[in-house]
């Protein structure tokens, strides 16, 4: 017996909005099963994985502050995806843009200085990202060394670099010489008295519908696209495979860099050890559940959050172990890949092999 | 169909309105971990005082915990539980402290306990052990029992707390053996089973012949054990991990303190302080004194016991610092304790460098 | 035992790991599949291995059940990727999160467990000669290893099954209309990695460390899938390159022990930046872009 698949022609984009939602129902089955085994109401469970994320206020708030960095860092390695290009570093990437973007509010703290320093410290740290993503890129196109290791490899020196400095040079020295900058006297503002939802989460969208225009509507989209598919038929078509690598890294490495500085001015308001819980590595998970376009990623990072809350309210409410909602993450990821390969493709079973 | 349509109604209804009358017959306690509970150290010691909670006040509590929780993304973490009706919050990892100070000004009716950290408010207290007390005692120890003079130190991170208790142990050491060297190697990491156990064996290979350890998991014990060498264990009793090996291990137990302060809430009474505790306060255990001789084994129990007794202080003036110097002393006849919290500077002797 | 046979010895403890889970990925990459499972994988192996020994007593039942762990998760990614042609990264990356989940729940039980490491090999004449420890004194995991090492390097380059593997790998289009069964050599392959990757985990908990805990991985299956790129796909070089890393993770510890007075966090950031610029000098002036050509497209056959 095997699996045989066959290609469906054209697909509506019906299906491609309605397979999630059966992926979602798989999972839910799956899980809803698990947990009666475990003999706790499966009713309960869905109701705070997946319905209390997405009705209530404060959650659908915090719904939206996890998936901002997400979204903005798979925006960013779209591009280099797209492009064939496997930068997995992006984690590091954030780290040493929110590196780069502490700098102004460290060294003015205490000043006068304006509100000014927080469009700054943005900018700054995007370039940090950028260029620590230009290590890997120039690697790869002066001396041909593979990114895939540069970039991951990186990601480590980041989390060295930032433990160090965290605990020497940028220690807080009112702080009793525990591991942390001052206090940032400039952060983005809340968008609500009260809540945690801050400026931030509008540079989101914003990336979103930038992303979308330049691969839809820019001759560099469309050089990024050829150079993905054929490199070669890139070639011809007179575009500087270099120039394109370069490129990429710089725009994957500055929206993770400019994801961590939010993240910092948004909800840390500090440098610490430690400042991103692996959002660098998740974004590449939620690039591919988007299938690389910026609508899809906004439903994968959501996807994510969701997963994220969920399995937090579940921990709480029903006091399920973490790691039964670790499990339930990945069966509903790969529910939803599967989903996503269904619409695509018609699967039959054959009996019997070839 | 409408018959259940009518019972999920009335059951709603009820858990509406009876919420806050039953939650005042339960107090809900919630605890945040930095690592999985089952990392045998840190996180794991404070599940068992969550544990002796449940045992010690049984159907007057119900607990909850979250583990595993990032530090730089606890906040939402602390609020859920805040939100969800728990009135008592224990956050157990320093990293938790401004994360914790933000939502305990949200919520003034929650009380909030953050392990490690000095920063407090009306509704948020913070308590520590000292853990250096220990140290002290395992200095001596080992002070006595190396042949080499060679001590090896698995350490985690340069935080004072850790740095404090290189300086106790070396401290204690030299009390009893001038002649007596500590090697430190920092594995930049709480948690690394892997990473600690090649820590320890690069310290055996280089003379240390006694093992001690301020990261979380038993493999350097194990590694000394496999060498025929000896050690101490961290945070929990190890000896099931190096039963030849361990001399004694010290053990943080929070059970004590957890159910005093569960107690005081109960009763109302609950006010927001800093606790810092040791042998005294019996926050800091040590394991059975195993694997040495009866000499050594008295004089770590009356070390112990004029510790706890407060005449003997390890950090007792003068102190002086790697170059020598003496450190100003700020305590009565000994550093203070904000000297001792924010410890960031080796003692004459100890041959390493700290981050500046 | 002199130091430097003692920090030999270290230095292949720490490099074991890295070479068996980095052989099971070459040879899936080497069919043009990129699995990024390895992780969750690894922890499974280590969970499942620990708690079969500890509930039978066998270390040879723990092996193999770490082993056919590893080749279960590994199906159920092979079904996703091969059986419906879903994205490999991010199946790959919901593979590392379902593991690491499931390692939990099978170990949660075995947590302060002891256990005695697998004991050395002890050949009475060879091991207690001058270095003989080195040579004939290593955990039957480290021969192990060596032999999946070679036996992955005549098999790629001297078998014929070998030879379909690569070209299946180097175009899956041309393969398939030379009669080759790419699903059926992908799926071998991809097992053959889980295996891998469950007997590292294996390892982990049964002789580097022996005991389980969460996370005890602690992001090995990552570094193995690097060296699997710095090998460039040959697996000499990926022999070279285990034991090149783990020879820098155990030389920053013995400096730091020796006391040369670095910073800490450069010294642990040395094992990556060595192994970047290793790959630099290696790769400087040769052109040569090694990476299997189908390496993460998915393979739907016509008909």
């Amino acid at each position: 017996m095997r699996l045989e698949l066959v290609p469906r022609g054209d697909v509506s984009p019906v299906a491609r909005l309605l397979s999630p939602v059966a992926a979602l129902a798989v999972a839910i089955l799956i899980g809803g099963i698990v947990v009666a085994l475990m003999g706790r109401s499966p009713m309960a469970a869905l109701q705070v994985y997946f319905v209390e994320p997405l009705t209530e206020g404060w959650a659908q708030q915090e719904l939206l502050i996890k998936a901002t960095p997400l979204l903005i860092i798979a925006v960013g390695l779209s591009f280099c995806f797209r492009a064939n290009l496997w930068n997995i570093g992006a984690e590091g990437q954030f780290i040493i843009g929110a590196l780069a973007g502490s700098i102004l509010p460290i060294w003015l703290h205490g000043t006068e200085a304006g509100w000014w320093v927080i469009p700054a410290s943005l900018a700054m740290g995007a370039l940090g990202g950028m260029a620590f993503a230009l290590i890997p890129a120039m690697l790869r196109v002066s001396f041909g060394v593979s990114e895939i290791l540069t970039s991951l490899m990186l990601v480590y020196v980041a989390d060295l670099t930032l433990d160090y400095l965290v605990r020497g040079p940028w220690r807080d020295p009112k702080g009793f010489n525990f591991p942390q900058t001052v206090s940032f006297d400039w952060t983005l503002p809340y968008i609500a008295e009260g809540g945690r939802l801050h400026a931030g989460i509008l540079v989101a969208p914003l990336v979103v519908l930038a992303a979308w225009f330049v691969m839809t509507r820019t001759l560099f989209g469309f050089g990024i696209r050829v150079a993905g598919e054929s490199p070669k038929a890139a070639r011809f078509a007179g575009f500087d495979a270099g120039r394109m690598v370069i490129a990429s890294f710089l725009i994957s490495g500055g929206l993770a860099g400019l994801a961590g500085m939010i993240e910092v001015l948004g909800q840390i308001h500090q440098l610490k050890p430690g400042i991103s819980p692996g959002y660098g590595f998740t974004a590449i998970t939620v690039a591919f559940l988007g299938r690389l376009h910026p609508l899809g990623m906004v439903f994968g990072a959501l996807v994510i959050a969701v997963t994220v809350i969920g399995g937090e309210n579940a921990q709480i409410a029903l006091k399920l172990p973490l790691d039964l909602t670790r499990v339930f993450q990945g069966v509903l990821l790969m529910c939803v890949l599967a989903a996503d390969a269904m619409v695509s493709y018609r699967v039959r079973i054959v009996a019997g092999g070839r | 169909m409408r018959q259940f349509i009518k019972a999920a109604a009335v059951a709603a209804l009820a858990a509406g309105l009876a919420g806050p009358a039953s939650a005042q017959e339960k107090l809900k306690i919630g605890f945040i971990y930095v690592g999985p509970v089952g990392d045998f150290g840190w996180s794991y010691q404070h599940n068992q005082g969550r544990l002796a909670i449940e045992k010690a006040i049984p159907g007057k509590v119900e607990t909850t915990y979250l583990e595993n929780v990032p530090e730089a993304d606890s906040e939402r973490s602390i609020e859920q539980l805040a939100r969800t009706g728990h009135k008592l919050i224990f956050t157990t990892s320093f990293g938790y402290m401004e994360p914790t100070l933000k939502v305990a000004k949200k919520y003034p009716n929650v009380m909030f306990e953050h392990a490690t950290g000095y920063k407090r408010d009306k509704n948020m207290a913070t308590y520590s052990a000292k853990f250096h007390e220990g140290r002290y005692v395992i200095g001596q120890i080992a002070g006595k029992m190396t042949k080499s003079n060679t001590l090896g130190y698995v350490a985690s991170f340069p935080i004072p707390e850790v740095v404090a208790g290189i300086n106790a142990f070396y401290l204690g050491a030299l009390s009893v053996n001038p002649n007596v060297k500590v090697k430190v190697v920092w594995a930049n990491t709480w948690f690394d089973p892997g990473k600690e156990a090649d820590a320890a064996k690069a310290l055996l290979a280089q003379g240390a012949d006694i093992i001690s350890q301020h990261t979380d998991s038993p493999a350097p014990q194990q590694q000394a054990e496999a060498a025929g060498k000896m050690g101490f264990g961290q945070a929990s009793d190890m000896i099931k991990f190096a039963p030849k090996a361990q001399l004694t291990a010290i053990i943080d137990d929070w059970s004590a303190y957890y159910i005093e302060r569960v107690k005081l809430m109960l009763d109302g009474k609950w006010a927001s302080k800093d606790t810092w505790g040791g042998f005294a306060e019996d926050m800091v255990h040590m394991a059975p004194y195993t694997n040495m001789p009866d000499d050594v084994k008295k004089m770590a129990e009356a070390t112990q016991a004029a510790i706890k007794a407060g005449t003997l202080n390890p950090f007792k003036c003068p102190v002086l610092d790697q170059e020598g110097k003496e450190v100003p002393c700020k305590g009565n006849g000994a550093l203070s304790d904000e000297q001792v919290v924010g410890m960031n500077f080796y003692v004459k002797g100890i041959d390493d460098k700290l981050p500046k | 035992m002199g130091i430097w046979e003692a920090v030999l010895i270290t230095v292949i403890t720490a490099a074991t790991p890295l070479l068996i889970a980095g052989m099971g990925e070459l040879v899936v990459e080497k069919s043009g599949v990129l699995n990024l499972g390895i992780e969750g994988m690894m922890a499974v192996g280590a969970a499942c291995g620990f708690a079969v020994a500890i509930l039978t007593g066998s270390t040879i039942l723990g092996i193999l059940a770490a082993v056919g762990a590893g080749i279960a998760l590994s199906a159920v990614f092979a079904f996703l990727v091969l059986g419906l042609a879903a994205n490999q990264v991010a199946s790959g990356l919901a593979l590392t999160i379902l593991g690491l989940g499931l390692s939990g729940l099978v170990g949660a039980g075995f947590v302060g467990t002891n256990r005695e490491a697998v004991p050395a090999i002890f050949i009475p004449g060879l091991t207690t000669l001058p270095g003989g420890a080195l040579l004939f004194g290593q955990n039957p995991f480290v021969y192990a290893s060596l032999a999946i090492a070679f036996g992955t390097l005549w098999f790629l380059s001297r078998s014929r099954a070998g030879l379909t593997l690569r070209s299946v790998g180097e175009s899956h289009v041309s393969a398939h209309s030379l009669g080759l069964k790419v699903l059926k050599v992908r799926l071998m392959a991809i097992l053959f990695g889980g295996a891998c990757a469950g007997l590292a985990g294996a390892y982990l908990s049964l002789v580097y460390t022996p005991f389980w805990s969460p996370g005890m991985t602690a992001g090995r299956g990552w570094i193995a899938l690097a060296l699997v790129v710095f090998a460039s796909w040959r697996p000499l070089r990926l022999l070279f390159g285990a034991y090149l890393f783990g020879g820098a993770t155990v030389l920053q510890l013995h400096a730091q022990a020796a006391s040369i007075g670095f910073p800490s966090q450069l010294l642990s950031a040395f094992p990556y930046v060595a192994t970047i610029l290793a790959l630099v000098v290696m790769s400087a002036g040769r052109r040569s872009a090694t990476a299997p050509g189908s390496l993460g497209t998915p393979f739907v056959p016509d008909r």
